[in-house]
């Protein structure tokens, strides 16, 4: 497990390494002098040229790329434009909100895509199948800011059940929680639509095996012949998808932040969007690249556990 | 079903989807539904979509304005007609440069492999890295957003999945006999790749792309959303929903039918797109996550 581990780390660092390099190419694809974007149109020379040599735009590019990978390889993001506080105490002063909302969605999403995935899968070409499948697709096709706010207008301006506003920041867990409840219902259920997808499919590769026949003919309770001879050889695809979907929750959590007004990398994203501070965006798509690769490391640890023989390939 | 070996001959998979899967049918109809009114919106919309006015700001629906009007009195149908127009164009442009680049990129590098290999497949890992929807924002927000701009950010988060596609069965069909032939034939590794292996994964290659078209769209949508779409006054749909979602306490008819128009729509292609993938290749089930 140990060198399994280590091999498959040692692979991580040709991606973070053309990861950075790719950032710092698009941040320098900005049209024109960046430092006028920034400062806008009415700027003074001394003013362009004070930010310019404060951005390193002044030094030749081989020296500005060679202070860009030494500052994110330390973990130096450089100061937000707008606020003039450091990047990274910018991102993790509202990363808990993202990761509050994330892990409630997909603990959501498992909850109620791995049953019924199971259950579609057992009961195939029959009702439940058909009916599962169709609302699976249906729940694939919303972008996550369609459904949250249809929700938002079904649940909190309709019934009135939920604060249109939230008042998560000043209120105590139990605002915090009545909060949370829409925007992760809204995530969980776009990922449980995807997890029951693959766990369906998943499923009846597994059902059709011929272990699982033997253990139905020796006898095995349904209910023990689906979990135990079934779901656990599924599970592969399913942490894959699982794995797979964390960038594409990442987006549909700043659609969803932005939605229900929650504070969140959602909002400092549209902040930073509105007021051109490009370090930040620089900063938060080097932290995003890097949480997405170490999930995907994870995912792959994570194999070698459920599946002994990945070990030895 | 056909497997990856027999090449030459497979029933056309567009045909083999629609009788095989009667849902189909529903999504064929809408997407044609909604092409006939993006194509024909210069001639049936009942209001020009950009004309303000301001006695009939925030109207709910009515028989003159059949599906309300926004906050500047501009007729909501009018928009969602001609936001099809937008949608679907970017969609489909966007999806096509990716389709292109994808491919070539995957058949060169299952063809030259070695470094070129390395290297392609290197860019498709951290074109992964990346989250989509952020990918297209960041792109969007450096470029500034525009038409021309917007599909560029979109076609760059879905170039990975073709590239993918196109350089699994490269790596066996040049070792394929009638490859042999045409190199003993003398003829040059770029017709090789044109005439010969390309035309094997084509339809692969198409079905691909009606499915992540899709998502194309739901890109296009939620970026325009966030404000990095076609800049206004352009009715967009994702646009609209931008606008009405100030007024949402008020007039919810700004975002429900901007809303109802961009579920049809993806809907609509991956009803399709569902049944080409069942019809095309079972294997093609694990490509999409």
């Amino acid at each position: 497990m140990m060198r399994y581990t280590i091999k498959r780390l040692l692979l991580a660092i040709p991606t973070l390494w053309a990861m950075l390099t790719a950032v710092f190419v698009l941040v320098r694809l900005v049209p024109g002098d960046p430092a006028a974007v920034m400062l806008g149109d009415q700027a003074s020379a001394e003013a362009l040229n004070a930010l310019r040599h404060r951005l390193g735009l002044d030094l030749p590019l081989s020296t500005q790329y060679v202070d860009f990978m030494r500052d994110m390889l330390t973990g130096n993001f450089g100061t937000s434009m707008a606020t003039g506080r450091t990047v990274l105490s910018e991102i993790t002063q509202v990363l808990p909100w993202t990761i509050q909302l994330t892990l409630a969605a997909v603990l959501l999403g498992v909850l109620m895509g791995l049953p019924l995935g199971v259950w579609a899968a057992v009961k195939r070409n029959a009702w439940p199948d058909y009916l599962g499948r169709i609302i699976s697709l249906a729940g694939l096709s919303f972008p996550a800011f369609v459904s949250g706010i249809l929700m938002l207008l079904a649940f909190a301006i309709q019934l009135r059940w939920f604060p249109v506003i939230g008042s998560s920041v000043s209120g105590g867990w139990a605002a915090q929680l009545r909060d949370l409840v829409l925007p992760a219902f809204n995530l969980g259920l776009i990922m449980a639509a995807y997890v029951m997808r693959v766990t369906r499919s998943s499923m009846l590769g597994v059902l059709s095996e011929d272990y699982v026949r033997t253990a139905r003919a020796k006898g095995v309770k349904p209910f023990r012949l689906v979990l135990r001879h079934g779901l656990r050889n599924a599970l592969i695809p399913i942490i894959t998808v699982v794995g797979l979907y964390f960038g594409t929750l990442i987006g549909n959590s700043v659609l969803t932040e932005i939605v229900f007004n929650r504070p969140g990398i959602g909002k400092l994203i549209l902040g930073a969007l509105n007021t051109r501070d490009y370090t930040l965006l620089q900063g938060l798509m080097v932290v995003f690249a890097t949480c997405v690769i170490v999930i995907n490391i994870l995912t792959d640890l994570i194999y070698g556990f459920v599946d002994p023989r990945v070990k030895y390939k | 079903m056909s497997s990856a070996a027999a090449v030459s001959v497979r029933p056309n998979p567009l045909w083999q989807a629609l009788r095989k899967n009667r849902l189909s049918w529903v999504g064929v109809a809408l997407l044609l539904l909604i092409v006939g009114v993006a194509l024909l919106a210069p001639w049936i919309a009942p209001h020009d979509p950009l004309q303000q006015n301001i006695a009939y700001r925030l109207d709910p629906p009515s028989s003159d304005y059949w599906l309300g009007t926004d906050s500047y009195g501009r007729d909501v149908l009018s928009r969602l007609m001609y936001g099809a127009r937008i949608s679907l164009l970017v969609g489909f442009v966007s999806i096509l440069i990716a389709m292109v680049v994808g491919s070539a990129l995957g058949i060169l590098a299952g063809y030259v492999g070695g470094f070129v290999d390395q290297l392609v497949m290197g860019l498709v890992d951290v074109l992964l890295s990346f989250p989509a929807l952020l990918l297209g924002l960041m792109v969007a927000a450096m470029l500034g957003a525009n038409l021309h701009n917007l599909i560029i950010a979109i076609a760059l988060t879905e170039i990975a999945p073709f590239v993918r596609v196109a350089r699994a069965p490269t790596i066996s069909l040049k070792q394929r006999d009638f490859v042999e032939a045409g190199r003993a034939l003398g003829f040059g590794p770029w017709r090789l790749m044109g005439v010969h292996i390309l035309p094997n994964m084509i339809s692969d290659v198409i079905v691909l792309g009606s499915m992540w078209m899709a998502s194309a769209i739901r890109t296009e949508a939620s970026l325009s959303f966030i404000g990095l779409g076609v800049p206004p006054p352009t009715a967009t749909w994702g646009g609209m929903i931008r606008e009405g979602f100030e007024n949402i306490l008020d007039a919810w008819w700004l975002v429900v039918f901007p809303c109802a128009a961009i579920l049809a729509t993806v809907l609509a292609l991956n009803l399709l797109g569902d049944a080409l993938r069942d019809a095309i290749d079972p294997k093609l089930r694990s490509e999409r996550s």
